[in-house]
């Protein structure tokens, strides 16, 4: 391992160990290290975008462009780019309070394309699709024609607990009686459900922290293999 | 006279008003110790990771199969070890294996996953050739505007390869003109975009089978997907430790369940002796 | 005009891009090709801004003597010309990620480990929150307790060990996964479309401009 990697290898450790003091109390080096990694992600997004996204769409396109001003054929479809080049810097006005209004267009733009485009793929996979899991049929029936019992009574509960859940989430009519009981039950589902969210999020944080601890012990003190 | 006045703390009491700081410790060092073992013994594989196994297995040598890689360093210990085991299954089945990412982090983390893929004995007789049996495209910005537009025209989405490379100079890009074009897709994600939007656009809109590798916090959120929609999901550590131990890949999902053992343990004792606590009290204060 | 002109340009993306579901031939799919790229760009510059406007925040907090803890506003600025002189002059233009390079360098030793930290945090608060707060006051809270335990315990392999006399396909670890097919899929469908019915009426209520808060005020 050359020189240049242990001391980045004791860099990051010392980043580590430095973020984790704030678990004693905040401090100046956490603080440090917090600034630190502020600066440094806001500039790595912006170097990644700009080399894997504002060259190729724009820069590149524009280029060929101007070229072909050189060539028999004009490339004129390239300074496509100019309008996207355009609203961008419009969106970049926002910095200035002035002409801040003007970034209304390009955001306008982005709102109506997400909107546009999320409408109808949740209404296809997370409705549709959805209804159509939690609608089959109820009786299980083996290959050799036998009643199958757990089966059937597992996917009566699916559907009848989804049908709960979302009657709970009903709320333009007051939970009493029948509608209630109902309701009441699609909660115990919830509760089921968010009690297997609880355990899943502990278990993917301590994940997180488990890959730290291993770095320090393994590849920075090399207590570990 | 101060001493007088002031009531004395049970057990409980002093329990509840314990230090958080004396928690953090307690889960520091409850953490380290089961570094130092290994588990013994199979874990039982869930229906969702024999699936997604059964699923990839299913695919013939050969196949051109997209890889997408959408989370950030953060999530490398759950999502590194599934996406080196499915690399692995990949260049055992000898797919012709196009990367891609639309976390800007997603490619290096694919290609640090790639490199420790090839560090597998099974494989250093293996001549492959970057651009035609693998390629990297690098990361893309806009979300589903990158899957709306892969729909239709995957070159022009992906001018350059993660290298700068133009795709039309890379053989394996010969023929892919969109998503259709491709045999399967395999999803390593940790959110937005991830999971969720391939589901909507690659495999609702433009049919392509797929299975995902994902993040304990999002499994929940995704596993209603599974069935019709994902052919197969590795839920969290667990999905990964499963995985490398049904495709016979043992790596560092499975050297980290002694220490998820131990945190859930601690977790859960945290949680019976806060709930003692509270109702002694509460008991003691009704009294 | 100022609200106006965004409105209709709100409303003529969102109708061409929900026609293309239906039409995907010309003119629509053509169109929302286009529209992609633009969107991409835009999210390029928004990123951009959202950086910018750090600098322009971080600079004015450094000059202020009045702040308190004004020299941090350096490191942040000193952080960020770091990484963007290295990954725009030194690391091989486009080919920046590429592994040696010394934004790479810069990626596995300085962005990783901090960015990997500030996440590991969270699992020291989840244990103290669940030490303070998660109580079983009722029974809902003690169905959704017991369905944690069972899960954390059936998801960890010490879940099995601890009860290994019980026969199989009655462990903890079935238990887990008998949660997480069934009872929990039906919560989770139950929320997805709920969540999903939201959001298209919200889509639907951008389109047609009748929510117009993102435009901010006059």
């Amino acid at each position: 391992m050359s020189g240049w990697e242990i001391f980045g290898i004791w860099l990051a450790a010392l980043l580590t160990l430095g973020i984790l003091t704030f678990l004693y109390k905040d401090n100046p080096f956490y603080k440090f290290c917090e600034a630190f990694y502020v600066g440094l992600s806001a500039g790595y997004w912006v170097v990644s975008y700009f080399w894997q996204n504002l060259v190729p769409y724009v820069y590149d396109p524009l280029k060929a462009g101007i070229e072909s001003f050189g060539a028999t054929t004009i490339l004129w479809s390239q300074f496509l780019a100019i309008a996207p080049l355009v609203l961008g810097v419009m969106m970049l006005a926002r910095l200035v309070p002035s002409v801040g209004w003007i970034s209304r267009w390009p955001l306008a733009f982005v709102v109506g394309y997400t909107a546009g485009l999320r409408m109808i793929t949740f209404l296809q996979s997370n409705v549709m699709t959805q209804l159509q899991n939690s609608v089959e049929p109820v009786v299980r029936m083996s290959a050799s024609g036998e009643f199958m019992f757990w089966e059937t009574f597992n996917v009566l509960l699916v559907t009848l607990g989804t049908f709960a859940g979302l009657l709970y989430f009903y709320f333009s009519k007051e939970h009493k009686g029948a509608f209630g009981t109902i309701s009441r039950i699609g909660t115990w589902f919830l509760m089921v459900t968010f009690g297997a969210a609880f355990g899943y999020t502990v278990m993917g944080r301590m994940s997180l922290l488990i890959g730290r601890i291993d770095f320090l012990m393994a590849d920075w003190l090399h207590i570990i293999r | 006279m101060a001493d007088e006045q002031t009531p004395k703390l049970s057990f409980w009491q002093k329990m509840l008003a314990i230090d958080r700081r004396a928690i953090f410790a307690f889960i520091f060092v409850a953490l380290i110790f089961p570094l130092f073992f290994e588990i013994s013994q199979e874990i039982p594989v869930s229906n969702d990771v024999r699936m997604l196994h059964e699923a990839l297995e299913a695919i013939p040598d050969g196949a051109l199969v997209l890889y997408s890689f959408d989370y950030d360093p953060p999530s490398a210990p759950e999502l590194q070890p599934m996406a080196i085991a499915v690399i692995k299954a990949g260049l055992r089945k000898k797919w012709r294996m196009v990367y891609i990412g639309l976390w800007p982090q997603g490619p290096i983390q694919c290609d640090m996953a790639f490199r420790d893929a090839m560090l597998d004995e099974r494989f250093k007789d293996l001549k492959l050739t970057y651009g035609t049996d693998y390629v990297n495209l690098g990361f893309q910005s806009g979300n589903e505007a990158v899957m709306q537009r892969m729909g239709s025209d995957i070159p022009g989405t992906f001018p350059r390869d993660f290298r700068g490379t133009p795709v039309a100079q890379l053989p394996i890009m010969n023929g892919i003109r969109n998503l259709g074009n491709f045999d399967f897709l395999i999803n390593i994600s940790s959110g937005y975009p991830g999971t969720r939007e391939w589901v909507q656009f690659g495999v609702d809109r433009f049919g392509l089978p797929m299975v995902s590798g994902s993040t304990a916090v999002q499994t929940t959120e995704v596993s209603p997907y599974v069935g019709r929609q994902l052919k197969g999901l590795m839920g969290g550590m667990r999905g990964a430790a499963e995985y490398e131990q049904i495709s016979n890949n043992p790596g560092r999902a499975l050297k980290y369940m002694v220490g998820q053992s131990v945190a859930h343990v601690v977790v859960i004792f945290f949680i019976i002796v806060g709930n003692i606590a509270y109702f002694a009290t509460r008991k003691r204060n009704q009294g | 005009m100022r609200r106006e002109i965004p409105t209709a340009i709100a409303f003529f993306i969102g109708v061409v891009c929900i026609f293309q579901f239906f039409i995907p031939h010309w003119p629509f799919g053509t169109l929302v090709d286009t529209f992609s790229v633009w969107f991409q760009i835009l999210q390029s510059f928004a990123i951009w801004l959202g950086a910018l406007n750090l600098i322009k925040v971080s600079l004015e907090k450094s000059l202020d003597k009045r702040t308190h803890d004004r020299w941090y506003g350096w490191v942040v600025m000193a952080a960020f010309t770091l990484i963007f002189v290295v990954g725009m002059f030194f690391s091989g233009g486009r080919q920046f990620q590429e592994p040696g390079s010394e934004f790479d360098y810069l990626y596995r030793h300085l962005f990783t480990p901090l960015s990997s930290t500030m996440f590991a945090l969270l699992a020291f608060y989840v244990a103290s929150a669940s030490y303070r707060a998660f109580r079983a006051r009722t029974r809902e809270a003690t169905l959704l307790l017991i369905a944690a335990f069972i899960v954390m315990l059936g998801r960890a392999p010490i879940g099995d060990q601890m009860i290994a006399f019980v026969p199989e396909g009655y462990r903890l670890s079935d238990m887990a996964s008998w949660i997480m097919t069934y009872p929990q899929i039906a919560g989770q469908r139950a929320i997805m479309i709920g969540i999903a019915l939201g959001i298209i009426s919200a889509s639907m209520r951008l389109i047609l401009g009748l929510e117009r808060s993102y435009l901010g005020s006059e």
